[in-house]
């Protein structure tokens, strides 16, 4: 037996050890993002959930002109915390349309009155079926769609203050 | 006084869920009516992530998304699409990722030829020690 062996189940732990510390310190990024990225929208039609606003479906998209898509619901906190920037986005020029993720009419028309309304148009998705077409996994989740009809970008979670600018400039060069 | 009470209410305080407050979609929770269909359905459902809730399997997650999946995958069974048709239309959205069924490919070979090479080593290391001992 060789002596310097001994030292081997030592050396074991200490590599464990560091990767459980790497582990906890640089957690991996767990975001599941849509394998969608750069292919056409799927295809769906939501009926409208609140009185004045259409529905959406994908015919609103692949006119020519970027969109952006926002996955949110009324039950959503962070929701709460993006709707200024939505509102910042809506004055910078950038179209928006929403699905809205199991929810009911009366919610959605105080959370527009609550937190401003940038949308022009809102889907009533009440079983995530759209969520699921999209490769989305939550709320709020956003999506720019191409003049083509293309998905472009997938933001996942709230837009950020200082996110605002990225979208805008991805809203821009989408074609 | 006043701050033990506050404290005790708080034991009593309702949690937080972020979640809706519509029903679970129809099939999320009910059996489809052909026992070979639901069979099948379950299968499957065993095999799929839960996208929100990562570690867990969509026929095992009570999160209302999980919910939204088993009742797409019923919904889908019930109208005749095969199960390999549904895994592959959520690996489409999601990648592989979504599936506990993971294929073959660059990124998974290690997966599958780690415990071939594990147990060649395990071979080679038996007979080596048997040997020894044969020598004695």
């Amino acid at each position: 037996m060789k002596r310097w062996l001994i030292w081997v189940p030592f050396a074991v732990a200490l590599g464990l050890l560091a990767l459980v510390g790497w582990g906890l310190y640089k957690p991996a990024d767990r975001t599941v993002r849509s394998a969608l990225v750069g292919q056409r929208l799927p295809q769906f039609a939501l009926p409208p959930i609140v009185p004045g606003k259409p529905g959406l479906a994908t015919a609103a998209f692949a006119k020519g002109k970027p969109r952006l898509l926002n996955v949110f619901a009324s039950w959503c906190i962070p929701c709460i915390a993006e709707a200024p920037q939505l509102l910042k986005l809506k004055q910078a020029g950038v179209e928006i349309d929403a699905v809205a993720i199991r929810d009911t009419p009366a919610a959605i028309a105080d959370f527009l009155a609550r937190n401003g309304d940038p949308y022009a148009a809102i889907g009533d998705d009440k079983t995530s079926s759209v969520q699921l077409a999209l490769g989305s996994s939550g709320v709020p989740e956003t999506f720019v769609i191409g003049g083509d009809g293309r998905i472009v970008l997938q933001h996942v979670g709230d837009i950020r203050a200082e996110e605002v600018p990225g979208l805008i400039a991805a809203v821009r060069n989408a074609r | 006084m006043k701050r033990l009470l506050l404290l005790l209410l708080m034991l009593v305080a309702a949690p937080a869920f972020a979640d809706s407050n519509l029903p679970p979609a129809p099939l999320a929770n009910v059996q489809l009516k052909d026992p070979a269909k639901e069979a099948q359905a379950q299968t499957l459902m065993l095999t799929l992530r839960c996208v929100v809730c990562q570690g867990q399997s969509i026929a095992d997650s009570n999160a209302e998304m999980a919910g939204d999946m088993r009742a797409l995958v019923r919904t889908r069974i019930a109208a005749g699409q095969s199960p390999e048709a549904i895994r592959a239309w959520l690996i489409a959205r999601y990648g592989d990722y979504v599936s506990y069924d993971p294929p073959l490919s660059a990124v998974t070979a290690p997966l599958w030829i780690a415990p071939l090479i594990l147990l060649a080593l395990g071979v080679w290391f038996a007979r080596a020690s048997f040997k020894r001992r044969a020598k004695r």
